[in-house]
């Protein structure tokens, strides 16, 4: 079955979702991103709204609703159109949340569950980006040895989303060879967090390097136990949430220079009567749509419960590259005016790059 | 397959997803053959679109090509200046279309020519003229870059007589600027760019697929789940390749869609050509490029691929065209504004 249109249920989420950003996330994604913070008032009233804890059985604090990627998807559109920094800020939770109840054993939810799904936002995240080039999900250097009745963590990562605040967070580590994800509590031995990343986009969010100098963790700390976990679901879920982020960033850089190259007048003609101003702005549309509909398609695979591994990295591979030409063209469009800062055009182009280089700091 | 949108109409379905979908099958056969397969053509999609009953009596069973360009008058399409005067029961055609294709396997061809020269837009009409009419000589055929099982030829109508009603549409001169008449036949094009598109699929697909093959045969692999960042520059070639052919599908497949469910689609279907003509184009070049020596010799396919692909971004609207319309549709510009 091949379907484009959204269910009128889809619409609403969005509706609900775009109707918050224009709230809380417009007006202020500016002054978020030159004081390089988000108020912590903007983020409860966007938890309030349950996207990550939706799907969580109602037994462990959540709302007990179908996991829907695509609806996911959806919102991970609708905030990163809003502030791509804001989005992933929002949804950190769900690093930890979502990969413990699709994979965890039933201790597992039972004890972190309840912890997260409550009515207040509590950070807690997800650390497999590593600090070298080379850096790949796949194939990660930091390791997990058996120890007694412990595993022992050795490694460094970076890009952790809300590491310095977060109760717990899942690590991302090899086994014996095997990529698996351990628990780890904030404040375990061995575990040191570091300042505050400075990065080229995303001025707002929270990061860290986080680094493991024989970090032992209780034996029952592997995601799954003794069976491990689905590592790659995590990963394929990660990339089509960065996907729709990407796709959410473009949009809005599309959407701002649509407007303004309508306005901007030189040589006494509005600037998009000339083509190839225009033709950057159709190509920015069809780019953007395009981003999309790779998105759904991926996500509507892991909605049907499909693998999704080559449809996830078509979708990021493709809103990566897309996200910057679409966000390059954006400040193009602009010319000198989008170089400065008091339009929110370079600031798209600073997160849109993100979007091919940072894996696993969101997911569906 | 032959008649998709015949069938479509007589059943009162919407069928351009499955059309488009066979159409990517067919080309990545071989796009000149299906251009060459008897009642393929934009002519009977013109045909079917505005035909009268006792029309699509006549001529829905002929296979009809369309000739719209002339030499003076490619992009600008409401520029032709051949013209339709009627003489009792007939219309007397005089001009010169080029570059029509199946020009020489066609039953018959849609012609368009102005009734009016001062009415511009107005009064551009189209006709079937069936071979054999008096005046209406094939001059030659086109010797072309690629699509080369494909003709493609030129028509001289020298005083060229047709019946009366083998007009399309009314004969009426609507003096305003944009008319519905003319509208009308720019229509049959909403229709037919996803089709196009697909043909750029088809021809994309079996050169990827090619590449990928030669390129295992020499230790590429291809893992789906390792970091695009940290994989040879072929591998993350094919994948971008693989991943804009993909895109480009899903823009067709939507364009079609909406088709199917009586959404004015107009933009998405020139959205879906636009970048389906580009991508193909890029992705083509791309393969001959990792093949090296065998993307070069003609004993494999992967250059007719590459000049197959080209035709994509050029007829029924060069990619410049498409992006028009997406801009003027998109930021809600006329033409005046935009040209
Ligand atoms: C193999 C083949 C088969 C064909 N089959 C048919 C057929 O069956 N029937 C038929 O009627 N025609 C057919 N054509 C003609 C085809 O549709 C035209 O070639 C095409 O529309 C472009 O017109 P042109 O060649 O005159 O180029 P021009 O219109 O002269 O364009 C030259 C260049 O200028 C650009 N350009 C023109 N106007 C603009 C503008 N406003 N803005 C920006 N850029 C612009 C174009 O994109 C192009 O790059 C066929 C052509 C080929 C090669």
């Amino acid at each position: 079955m091949i379907d484009f249109a959204m269910s009128k249920e889809q619409q609403m989420v969005r509706n609900e979702v775009a109707k918050l950003v224009k709230g809380v996330v417009v007006d202020t994604a500016h002054d978020m991103d030159e004081e390089r913070h988000i108020p912590p008032a903007a983020i409860q009233k966007a938890w309030e709204l349950g996207f990550s804890i939706s799907m969580i059985p109602e037994s462990y604090g959540g709302f007990g609703l179908k996991d829907s990627p695509v609806e996911t998807a959806l919102i991970l559109e609708e905030l990163a159109c809003g502030d791509m920094a804001f989005a992933l800020a929002v949804m950190l939770p769900s690093l930890f949340i979502h990969p413990i109840a699709e994979m965890g054993t039933e201790d597992q939810k039972e004890k972190y569950l309840p912890l997260y799904c409550g009515e207040t936002y509590k950070p807690c995240t997800l650390a497999i980006q590593e600090p070298h080039v080379g850096s790949d999900p796949v194939d990660l250097e930091t390791t997990a040895e058996r120890q007694g009745k412990a595993y022992v963590l050795n490694g460094k990562k970076c890009f952790v989303p809300g590491a310095a605040k977060a109760g717990h967070m899942l690590v991302a580590a090899a086994l014996d060879g095997e990529n698996n994800l351990f628990i780890v509590s904030g404040d375990v031995p061995g575990m040191t967090v570091g300042a505050k990343e400075k990065n080229l986009g995303l001025y707002a969010l929270d990061t860290f390097e986080v680094s493991f100098k024989d970090c032992a963790i209780p034996m029952e700390n592997r995601l799954g136990g003794e069976d491990g976990c689905a590592y790659d679901q995590l990963i394929q879920k990660s990339r089509v949430a960065m996907a729709a982020i990407g796709t959410g960033v473009s949009r809005a850089s599309l959407e701002f220079v649509k407007d303004y190259a309508k306005q901007r007048v030189q040589f006494g003609e509005p600037i998009v009567h000339r083509q190839s101003v225009a033709f950057m702005l159709a190509e920015m549309a069809y780019e953007v749509d395009a981003m999309r509909l790779m998105t759904w398609k991926a996500a509507s695979r892991l909605e049907a419960g499909k693998d999704a591994a080559r449809e996830s990295y078509l979708a990021k591979l493709y809103t990566g590259e897309m996200a910057m030409k679409v966000t390059d063209y954006g400040v193009q469009v602009m010319g000198g005016h989008g170089y400065i800062r008091d339009y929110p055009v370079e600031r798209y182009y600073r997160n849109g790059r993100g979007i091919s280089i940072l894996e696993g700091i969101a997911t569906l | 397959m032959t008649r998709p949108s015949t069938r479509a109409k007589k059943e009162g379905l919407g069928k351009n997803l499955q059309t488009v979908i066979a159409i990517e099958e067919l080309c990545w056969g071989d796009t000149g053959l299906l251009l060459s397969w008897p009642g393929q053509g934009l002519g009977n999609a013109a045909i079917d679109a505005v035909a009268t009953e006792e029309q699509l009596e006549r001529f829905g069973d002929k296979w009809a090509a369309m000739a719209i360009t002339e030499p003076e008058a490619g992009s600008d399409t409401a520029s032709i200046t051949t013209t339709a005067e009627l003489d009792g029961e007939e219309w007397v055609l005089n001009g010169e279309k080029i570059f029509v294709t199946a020009a020489e396997r066609s039953e018959a061809v849609v012609v368009w020519a102005t009734i009016d020269k001062e009415a511009g837009r107005g009064g551009i009409k189209s006709f079937v003229v069936e071979k054999g009419s008096p005046g209406f000589k094939l001059d030659h055929l086109e010797k072309k870059l690629g699509i080369r099982a494909s003709d493609t030829g030129t028509f001289v109508l020298n005083n060229c007589r047709i019946p009366k009603d083998n007009i399309l549409g009314s004969s009426e001169v609507k003096k305003s600027k944009t008319t519905a008449g003319f509208k009308g036949v720019m229509k049959t094009f909403d229709n037919t760019r996803p089709h196009v598109a697909a043909q750029g699929l088809g021809i994309a697909r079996a050169a990827l697929e090619f590449t990928k093959e030669k390129l295992e045969e020499v230790g590429a692999e291809f893992d789906y789940r390792k970091s695009p960042n940290n994989i040879k520059s072929r591998e993350k070639d094919y994948y971008l390749m693989e991943a804009n052919l993909e895109a480009a599908r899903l823009l067709t497949w939507r364009a079609a869609w909406m088709a199917d469910n009586g959404k004015r689609n107009s933009m998405e279907a020139s959205m879906a050509k636009a970048k389906a003509g580009r991508a193909g184009t890029l992705l083509t070049q791309k393969c001959c490029d990792l093949l090296g020596p065998v993307g070069f010799s003609c004993r494999d396919l992967a250059e007719k691929w590459m000049r197959d692909a080209k035709i994509i971004d050029i007829f029924e609207g060069t990619g410049q065209i498409q992006h028009l319309i997406v801009a003027r549709q998109f930021l809600g510009l006329s033409s005046k504004e935009l040209k």
